[in-house]
């Protein structure tokens, strides 16, 4: 049915949740533009005067002309290293080439050299892992020093560090997913693994290199003088070592092979051919989600309001409409996708836990996408609620959202706090993406309550010794974790963390479900095995 | 009449004839070359006759063939159409010996007006002006200059047997005179296998007015002038009719003129007296003298046409198949003014060379006639006339006829060759002309600013850039998509001699952002269609690497293939290559000779025109790559030179 929309959009909330949003919004924006310049203005200037192309660039010439570019991680390594490696120093991806969906990792030489720090590391395994389970190609667009040395315990040693980037080139190359790589600067010491990794290598001439060690290392090591050109230049590495296979005479020319490349690879093999992006526009402006969703989480709102603005042509066919209705859920299209939508409109109870894992079972066994639409408190407590075993019914959410095989899509529009963050798919449940809006806070629970829960067991502590503890004393010892807590659970906060896959403008949920659906379509949807429900 | 007529030509004219005798209910049988077994004249044919290969010597010009082909058919009679076998006299003879009509001229007249010299004395005799000169068989250099000296400088001297322009030198100073004689008469040997030559006085500020004449072998009327004075080396680029400043007694001067000298000889059919007029001081009723008749249709016979309402191709049928006259004089009369221009494929900033490609668009504005031989797909070819169409448009007035013209060669789209729209629409435009100063030398006077390349607007570089890359095609929603910073494509593009680099912004579905250095445009798509800057685009067409966009009539650009970088830098100062697609006519260079920079290597003939090339540099001819009479295309190598062994 077509949903009807609520909302006066000439009404003071309205505008006032407008306002909020946008505040919201442009603390967003300014760290995605600090991201997108990269190293500076300086370190630009020095990489173009090489007859480089900057790396944004790189992808966009890369990409089919007005290709939709899905970023990943766009705010990732904000605030951290003291900012010392905006956009975690690589840009990842998804975008079209030659028609064909395509994960993109390009290193970002003005960032310190494109040096792998952690969060380098954690976004590009990020991006390989994205491509493996959705069975995208890789392009590497390589410019990158190595590993960052001050950083090195942290890049270097465990299971999902640096050495996971070439386990995942080769296991993925072993699934038929191609790896390309387009050398466009240095490749040294371990990234001299990428493009030899690579099923097809491309380098550009008097500037890529590839080399186990540098000059200086290679004179420091044996003593040979050796000029890196000489060393590992694409000449070298194209004429003589095998390690690339294409000369291209500079970036263009080679992002121009890279495409002729992606053009000779099979269309997607057993997934699903997409039919992105057809649909009707929804009836109500996507626009309009900023002025009706409340920008303090504690407002409750009718999270229709936002189905409605994502949805094709506003229509929603929903699912037990009359039974846990804390829990939204039905079908709809998103750009002529069927999906299924199960979204939070109240904290979680035992029926509305029920029926989310009836819905998930009904999507697994017809093969439809879910869409988790997160703004959730968490699970009822109190006594009647863990009596009727409120903790079982949710397990069974839980254990439907973990062995689905349909693939899952999270927006995290408001509160993810608890147990509620698992029930809805949160980052550990693997949904194939995971995107939050400005307003979104994510948190074990809330810092009002996270420190109520200290202060009351320190209360309890001071008064068994028969000490007192004023109002005031109390809420001085609260404050700080009441901060720690608002500072920690802020989406900018995830997003460098990569807890996320990046921090999105609300009024673009249609777009990015959209890629996102788009992207998760090249692989194909697998059988659903459940494991054992608590009944 | 006929109930089945042959069109031995081709193009344009073979189309413009189709369509006037399917109107009257005949059968056409169209013939054609190998390399026009597709073209638009066999298409529109009812049926269709293959002469032999690309070259007219081995298709359009088999007279022999073609009266098989009208025999094979059941055609009654031949329309010859202009160029080709239409003036050929022995073409005539062999189409009436087969007991066919030829729909034109007898035998006889058109062997009367064929050389020059006996023309006019034919025509003086019928007093017909004609203008001072030696037509004499005195072709003695020597003489030929003392005639000249009687004449008094400037004079003209022409090929007897000669048209078009050939074997023709203009001689302004006496000490000029042996050396031009010499070309034009081996321009003339070289084109008519005649190198006989008259000298005559050179009109100033001549005008070329023509009188269109028809007559039925004894009565001829004649359906007033066309001035057709704007040339460019004596090519006619924009005809129009009537002549801009004709005053009555003038045109019944000039009109009664060519009656007589059509009567003269009998004439059949359509023709066209041609004479040089003194523009210098006004027109005068003693100022015109007779050049030349051409015994055929003409090109330009669309603007009398315009203007007189007549078929002239329904009344050559008409009277082909016996029919007295159509009209009589008193019924002709002149309604409005009409212009035509021909619109060509020739390279107009390389000194108008001619120029083939594919035609990958082809747009004609309405409210213009356009006769076309050709249609978007097909190739203009160097095999033939690179003629793309004539535009014709008629007013009112003068004033608004050439308005209209301005206009429709504004909105004329031509994509996949170079054209002379440009050329055309600034002389369109042109203010002399608009205020009726025409003559033969406005052209090369003005030759600067006709051919200027214009300044590109930034919304013209954008509308190309945004072609380059398909960004003015219906897209899907997510085109653009972006969660926070757009994604910019760089383009190169390639205008004239300039590469342009360009970055384009994809902002969503219907908006984008073209930045070009310093300047950034606006590219959104509204109500129904693209705006650049709010401005509505011009319309581009893109085939493959080749952008053309319909602004300022047509401007052309190349996208840049990163790939193409691999190619590496070819081409040096060792190989002198075909400027254009021609006819080697003459190798003056021998493997071994020692050559200097500008010595003359060969000829090349395109078209109506020889083209000169020279060493680009001192060297020893290393290869001869061609022989005389290699048809050779645009490109290909001809000579190549070594550096000298003493250097």
């Amino acid at each position: 049915m077509k949903l009807q929309s609520q909302a006066i959009p000439s009404s003071e909330a309205f505008k006032a949740n407008t306002k909020g949003h946008l505040d919201a919004l442009e603390v967003v924006r300014e760290a995605a533009e600090l991201a997108a310049a990269g190293g500076g203005e300086k370190a630009r200037e020095r990489h173009l005067s090489r007859g480089k192309m900057l790396p944004r660039d790189r992808v966009a010439n890369l990409l089919d002309p007005g290709s939709p570019f899905l970023e990943v991680g766009a705010t990732a390594a904000h605030g951290l290293y003291d900012g010392a490696a905006p956009c975690a120093g690589v840009i990842a991806g998804i975008g079209r080439v030659e028609g064909r969906e395509v994960m993109v990792v390009c290193n970002d030489a003005t960032v310190k050299g494109g040096t792998y720090y952690p969060m380098t590391v954690k976004k590009h395994l990020r991006a390989q892992e994205i491509a493996e389970e959705n069975r995208l190609p890789c392009i590497y667009l390589v410019d990158s020093g190595g590993a960052n040395l001050p950083n090195q315990d942290e890049v270097f040693p465990d299971r999902d560090h640096f050495g996971r980037i070439f386990y995942n080139q080769a296991r993925m190359s072993a699934r038929g997913i191609a790896q390309i790589a387009v050398v466009m600067g240095s490749c040294t010491a371990g990234g001299a693994y990428v493009p030899a990794m690579s099923d097809v290598t491309i380098i550009v001439r008097d500037q890529g290199t590839i080399f186990l060690a540098g000059p200086p290392l290679v004179k420091a090591a044996t003593g040979e003088v050796v000029t890196s050109e000489d060393l590992g230049g694409g000449d070298v590495h194209t004429r003589l070592s095998g390690v690339a296979d294409y000369l291209a005479e500079d970036d263009a020319h080679a992002l121009a092979l890279a495409r002729r490349a992606v053009g000779s690879l099979d269309a997607p093999q057993d997934g699903p051919r997409f039919a992105l992006p057809g649909g009707a526009d929804p009836a109500y402006d996507p626009a309009e989600i900023l002025g009706v969703v409340p920008t303090d989480l504690r407002t409750p709102y009718d999270i229709r309001e936002v189905i409605a603005r994502v949805v094709d042509g506003s229509w929603f066919d929903e699912f037990k409409p009359r039974f846990g209705e804390t829990l939204v859920c039905g079908f709809a299209e998103v750009m002529g996708v069927q999906v299924g939508i199960i979204a939070n409109n109240g904290v979680l109870f035992s029926e509305a836990a029920q029926k989310g894992a009836h819905f998930i079972e009904l999507c697994s066994q017809r093969r439809i996408p879910l869409v988790f639409l997160q703004n959730i408190t968490g699970f009822m407590v109190g006594r009647k609620y863990e009596n009727e075993g409120i903790a079982r019914h949710g397990a069974k959410m839980v254990t439907a959202v973990a062995s689905t095989s349909v693939p899952k899509i999270t927006m995290l529009v408001g509160g993810s706090f608890g147990a509620g963050n698992y029930g809805m798919a949160g980052r550990a449940y693997q949904p194939r993406f995971l995107w939050s809006w400005p307003n979104s806070r994510i948190s074990v629970m809330g810092g009002e309550q996270a420190a109520g829960v200290l202060a009351t067991v320190r209360r309890d502590g001071i008064e068994r010794k028969g000490g007192t503890w004023s109002a005031e004393e109390e809420a001085e010892f609260k404050r700080p974790t009441v901060e720690m807590f608002e500072r920690q659970s802020h989406p900018l906060y995830a997003s460098a963390r990569l807890w996320d896959d990046g921090c999105i403008d609300p009024r673009k949920t249609r777009q990015v479900l959209a890629m996102s659906l788009s992207a998760a379509l090249n692989a194909p949807i697998e059988e659903t095995r459940f494991g054992v429900f608590r009944m | 009449m006929f109930d089945t007529i042959l069109i031995a030509n081709r193009g344009e004219i073979a189309c413009r004839v189709i369509r006037t005798a399917q109107a009257m209910g005949i059968r056409c049988v169209a013939v054609h070359s190998d390399v026009d077994a597709g073209a638009a004249h066999v298409e529109m044919a009812d049926t269709a006759v293959s002469l032999g290969g690309a070259a007219p010597a081995d298709s359009y010009l088999r007279g022999d063939a073609i009266i098989a082909a009208a025999q094979a058919t059941g055609a009654q009679a031949i329309h010859p159409g202009y160029g080709f076998l239409s003036e050929n006299p022995d073409f005539v003879d062999a189409v009436e010996a087969a007991g066919l009509v030829f729909i034109g001229p007898s035998a006889s007249a058109i062997r009367a007006m064929g050389l020059k010299d006996a023309a006019k004395a034919l025509m003086e005799k019928a007093g017909v002006p004609v203008v001072p000169g030696y037509h004499g068989s005195d072709q003695e250099p020597g003489h030929l200059e003392v005639e000249a000296e009687q004449i008094g400088y400037p004079v003209l001297i022409k090929a007897v047997a000669g048209g078009g322009g050939k074997g023709m030198r203009l001689v302004e100073r006496p000490e000029d005179f042996t050396d031009a004689l010499a070309s034009a008469r081996a321009e003339a040997r070289g084109a008519f296998g005649n190198d006989a030559v008259l000298v005559e006085k050179f009109v100033q500020q001549p005008r070329h007015i023509e009188v269109q004449v028809f007559g039925d072998g004894t009565r001829a009327v004649h359906l007033f002038e066309r001035d057709c004075s704007l040339q460019r080396r004596h090519q006619k680029v924009i005809e129009e009719a009537p002549a801009p400043g004709m005053t009555p007694e003038m045109r019944a001067a000039m009109g009664e003129a060519a009656v007589r000298a059509a009567e003269a000889i009998g004439y059949t059919g359509a023709g066209t007296v041609e004479f040089i007029v003194d523009g210098s001081n006004g027109l005068r009723p003693d100022g015109f003298w007779f050049m030349e008749m051409n015994t055929r249709l003409q090109v330009e016979h669309p603007v009398t046409e315009a203007i007189t309402s007549v078929d002239l191709v329904e009344w050559q049928i008409r009277v082909a198949a016996g029919e007295p006259l159509p009209a009589a004089q008193d019924d002709l009369q002149i309604n409005g003014h009409a212009f035509e221009a021909r619109l060509y494929a020739e390279d107009v900033p390389k000194g108008f060379l001619p120029a083939t490609g594919r035609l990958s668009h082809l747009v004609f504005p309405d409210g213009a006639r356009a006769d076309s031989g050709v249609r978007a797909g097909d190739e203009i070819s160097p095999w033939y006339d690179p003629m793309i169409a004539k535009l014709i448009v008629h007013g009112p007035t003068r004033d608004v006829a050439l308005k209209r013209l301005a206009r429709a060669l504004e909105r004329c789209e031509v994509a996949g060759t170079v054209t002379n729209l440009a050329f055309l629409g600034r002389l369109a435009r042109h203010e002399g002309f608009a205020a009726g100063q025409v003559d033969t030398g406005l052209i090369a006077r003005d030759i600067d600013a006709l051919t200027a390349i214009p300044t590109l607007e930034t919304a013209v570089i954008a509308e190309a850039a945004l072609a380059a890359l398909g960004l003015l095609r219906q897209a899907d929603a997510l085109q653009g998509a972006h969660l926070w910073t757009p994604l910019r494509q760089h383009v190169r593009l390639v205008h004239g001699d300039t590469e342009i680099a360009a970055e384009v912004e994809v902002l969503s579905q219907g908006l984008r952002r073209v930045i070009l250095g310093d300047d950034a445009v606006t590219a959104e798509h509204v109500g129904g269609r693209w705006r650049i800057e709010g401005q509505p685009i011009h319309g581009a067409a893109v085939s493959g690497r080749d952008i053309t966009v319909f602004a300022d009539y047509g401007q052309r650009f190349t996208h840049v293939d990163p790939l193409d970088r691999a190619q590496g830098a070819v081409g040096s100062s060792d190989l002198i290559e075909a400027p254009m697609p021609g006819l080697v006519r003459m190798v003056a260079a021998r493997v071994g000779d020692a050559v200097s920079q500008g010595d003359r290597l060969a000829i090349l003939e395109a078209m109506k025109m020889e083209h000169s090339l020279q060493a680009p540099r001192d060297g020893i001819v290393a290869e001869v790559l061609v022989s005389e009479g290699d048809q050779v295309e645009a490109g290909a190598a001809l000579i190549r030179l070594e550096e000298g062994g003493d250097a």
